[in-house]
């Protein structure tokens, strides 16, 4: 009995501290910047905001994932002060870009990546558009063995599967097949499934995966820079038109000369000073 | 007068009591309150693709084509879930079916013959099960039970099968821990008459413990289909996330959650594309409900009263 | 058939299912015990985790995934004991309790995800706690407080009547004979549930991304205000736990030793359950033993 009377007292100390703890918790005097949004551009803000945070102690920044489409609808509903999306607003659907200013932070490079037991090791662009869009449902009718092709797509509205479709498809529709998620899971699947054929960004395919070049043009940053290497795509920091002075610094920060040359090239990003050419929301090539 | 009014006042247990009784009312209240409060959200939420966006709820029952986002070839968005009620269903069902007789197998031994140490034994290791993340069940299900599904069965080994092979570890504690308290549950004066009566061990066991537990089986395979019925990370991995309708137990599909999980981060709240994936958290909500009272029914006529 | 043999061959066949079933639940556990174990080292305890270079450690995970825990039973240990009282002791066998019952059987079948986005709108986002253990510790409590409150309730049916008849004529309350012989005979049965629904917590991911979050920012052991800002003891501070990073590492991590970190932080996550669970059951023996004066 007096266990649990002594049970009850805690836990009521423990619900009033709880209490204190929300009123306090938000009387800080740091600027907070949360940051929501893709997680495959998580990493790289994070480390840049641990970074930037060593040198700054009157700013807090959270950094979360939750996918593009999370980051840019609780952007827009002021929810949180950055948004990371994989994709331009102007293409998400729901979302008034007009109100948001966008902050390319990083370019990405995609490649389509094989089984390595199928033995192909470059396709042209009309055959891998045939490929995703079933026409072509053998590995041998592109010069590999004898074995069906298991697609295995990303899944509808990331911002993976937008690129690629934007540069290889045109236009068309992909079969249906199997769709994942993310980049470590396709990457598994695409390893151990004979016959199986995905994309992924640059950063995740390494020796258990066989990488395709397209017209005989190989998947590398270099390629990438100059546009011989199509199927690219920004990473953007959006951020409502009331920005405040941190946040702007901050962004600033993550697009410096510093930045892009040491973490973004280190967490297998492409920096955006290098690039030659632009693209619009469209994927029109600006040179 | 003093003897009167303590007379008439209630006395301390009274209020003690009235206390008591008022502590575990509110908290039942307060569980009320969380229940109401996710269902209001689930419902309003999952309704609005039917309301604000006027897609046909029987389109979305009985199509199978399913991209929200896009419109189709008849100009209207497709939004057809069909595959994925009827794929959930499958999996949820073949997992309990596979895992109930295991279950109440580890339950009666743990309950009835087990001596003491395998006892322990077998509940330290249920209870390490539960903690395993799903993440890693689902690689293991990808490294291992995919490969092994694929050799000895053909096709890809991604599918229905895989993702039951993998619940069926997963909802495994859930089902045989629950089993094991219904089990203990059951007065020991109840076996000691039957085996008194001369019946043999199994003869008890079938007809008067699990008899007598049953009501408390049936909840625990609610719990264990429940569990299987909303695992999102593990079946994702295995079951191929195709929107397809499966043709065999080897195709791939896709389970309510697991659409439901990839595409939430993708979509912006209040699009179709994003209502339509809570239709789906609706459509779990409905059919575990359905699982519940049919489970209940079955519960009420095996009763031993 | 003759009883006797039908008793054999049911016996047999409930030993060969347990036995099947103790092989597969071994090979599970040995799988994944033996490719992590390797990996673990004082260093992968306590070093933090990196983003893209190897060797990262996983102290704050670690950390979080038990503080949570400790949140999260503190949350919902007393709901869940008080409506597991109600449900046991002082429910009427008429409708309304069986659609309390179905209602809480229908919590526990909602998918994570959609219980974690709901405390994200409601909690993270409507009512600013922000990316949180405590937002975590809430969502969570969703999950524990079915498991939770259908554990107690069927350990305190399981005491025997006799038990509270006794209480009742000694005078004492209602409320004192369950608190005070009811519920102590029950603890063995209420620490079971407890560590369930703790594995629970160690495991869950899915509504922890949108909750707790998915980023551990640099934390202060050495500071014990839990106002503050990057104290270890702030709920209000976001926090990855070890399924979580688990996940993150698999799905997004481009570390080149994903897949070493992810096999021990798994080894980690199931020898910590196991030490919990020990604890727990050794607890929860001496506390049966102190309470009811059994020994």
């Amino acid at each position: 009995m007096l266990n649990l009377k002594k049970f009850i007292a805690i836990i009521s100390v423990f619900i009033i501290s709880g209490a204190l703890l929300t009123a306090c918790g938000s009387s800080s005097s740091k600027t907070k910047i949360t940051v929501v949004g893709s997680t495959a551009l998580q990493p790289l803000v994070e480390e840049t905001a641990n970074e930037y945070q060593e040198g700054n102690n009157n700013v807090s920044i959270t950094v979360q994932g939750g996918g593009s489409g999370t980051g840019l609808s609780q952007l827009q509903s002021k929810a949180v002060t950055i948004g990371n999306s994989d994709v331009f607003a102007e293409n998400q659907n729901g979302i008034d870009a007009k109100k948001m200013i966008d902050h390319k932070v990083a370019v990405v490079g995609m490649a389509p990546v094989l089984n390595k037991s199928i033995g192909v090791k470059n396709l042209s662009m009309s055959q891998l558009r045939a490929i995703f869009t079933g026409e072509i449902q053998n590995w041998k009718q592109v010069g590999g063995k004898n074995q069906k092709i298991e697609v295995i797509n990303r899944v509808k509205g990331s911002g993976t599967r937008a690129t690629f479709e934007d540069n290889v498809l045109k236009g068309k529709s992909a079969i249906k097949s199997q769709e994942q998620d993310s980049n470590g899971t396709v990457k598994r699947i695409v390893a151990s499934t004979p016959g199986a054929i995905s994309y992924l960004a640059f950063s995740f395919i390494d020796k258990t995966l066989q990488p395709v070049s397209i017209d005989n043009i190989q998947p590398n940053d270099k390629n990438v820079e100059d546009n011989s290497w199509k199927i690219w795509s920004y990473e953007h920091m959006y951020t409502n038109k009331d920005i405040n002075k941190e946040t702007k610094k901050f962004l600033e920060y993550v697009q410096s000369k510093n930045v892009q040359n040491s973490l973004v090239k280190k967490l297998g990003y492409i920096s955006i000073h290098n690039m030659k050419v632009t693209k619009d929301d469209k994927n029109k090539i600006i040179e | 007068m003093e003897i009167k009014k303590k007379l008439l006042m209630p006395s301390k247990e009274t209020r003690q009591d009235r206390l008591g009784k008022g502590i575990s009312y509110l908290s039942i209240g307060f569980i009320i309150l969380l229940v109401t409060l996710i269902l209001y959200f689930i419902i309003s939420k999952g309704l609005s693709t039917f309301t604000t966006n006027n897609i046909n709820i029987l389109d979305f029952l009985t199509k199978q084509d399913w991209s929200p986002s896009s419109i189709g070839k008849d100009g209207k968005p497709e939004v057809g879930a069909l595959p994925m009620i009827v794929t959930s269903f499958g999996v949820t069902i073949f997992s309990a079916l596979l895992a109930t007789p295991f279950a109440i197998a580890i339950g009666i031994y743990m309950s009835v013959i087990a001596p003491k140490r395998g006892r322990k034994f077998l509940q330290i290791i249920i209870e390490m099960l539960v903690g395993i993340p799903s993440v890693v069940y689902g690689f293991l299900g990808l490294t291992i039970i995919v490969p092994i599904v694929r050799n000895i069965f053909g096709g890809t080994g991604f599918g229905i099968l895989s993702a039951t092979l993998v619940l069926f570890v997963m909802v495994l504690p859930t089902i045989t821990s629950l089993t094991v308290d219904s089990l203990n549950a059951v007065p020991k004066y109840l076996s000691d008459a039957s085996l008194a009566l001369g019946a043999t061990r199994w003869q008890t066991i079938y007809k008067v413990i699990l008899r007598s537990a049953t009501p408390g089986i049936l909840t625990a395979i609610i719990f264990g289909m429940a569990r299987a019925f909303g695992e999102a990370l593990a079946v994702q991995m295995v079951i191929g996330n195709a929107t397809l309708m499966p043709k065999s137990l080897l195709t791939p599909s896709s389970t309510l959650t697991s659409q439901l999980t990839t595409g939430i981060g993708n979509t912006v709240m209040g699009t179709l594309g994003n209502n339509a994936l809570w239709s789906l958290a609706l459509v779990l909500l409905l059919m575990s409900l359905v699982f519940n009272i049919i489970v209940k029914m079955i519960g009420k006529r095996g009763n031993l009263k | 058939m003759n009883p006797k043999t039908t008793n054999k061959i049911a016996i047999g066949v409930i030993y060969s299912f347990v036995a099947l079933v103790v092989a597969i639940l071994i090979s599970l556990i040995g799988y994944i015990l033996v490719t992590g174990v390797p990996h673990i080292s004082w260093h992968f305890l306590t070093a933090k985790s990196q983003s893209f270079l190897a060797g990262g450690g996983i102290r704050d995970q670690l950390f979080n995934s038990v503080y949570l825990l400790f949140l999260t039973l503190l949350l919902s240990f007393p709901i869940a004991l008080g409506s597991g009282i109600y449900l046991a002791e002082y429910a009427p066998k008429n409708w309304i309790t069986d659609v309390i019952r179905t209602t809480i059987e229908v919590l526990s079948s909602l998918p994570s995800v959609v219980v974690g986005l709901f405390c994200y709108l409601l909690f993270v986002v409507q009512m600013h706690i922000g990316f949180s253990i405590l937002s975590g510790a809430i969502a969570l409590t969703f999950f524990n407080l079915p498991l939770l409150t259908r554990n107690i309730e069927d350990s305190l049916k399981s005491v025997s009547n006799l038990q509270r008849e006794a209480g009742l004529s000694l005078g004492l309350s209602n409320w004192k004979t369950i608190m005070g012989i009811v519920l102590p005979a029950a603890v063995p049965g209420i620490i079971t549930g407890i560590i369930l629904s703790a594995g629970r917590v160690f495991g869950e991911a899915a509504a922890l991304i949108y909750t707790a979050g998915q980023s551990a920012p640099i934390i202060d052991y050495a500071n014990w205000n839990i106002f503050s800002d990057n104290s270890f003891l702030n709920p209000m501070r976001p926090a990855e736990t070890l399924a979580v990073h688990i996940w993150k590492v698999n799905s997004e991590g481009i570390t080149p030793d994903a897949n070493l970190v992810s096999s021990g932080s798994s080894a980690v996550l199931i020898i910590v359950i196991l030490i919990f669970n020990l604890s727990a059951h050794w607890l929860g023996r001496l506390l049966y033993k102190k309470m009811t004066s059994n020994s």
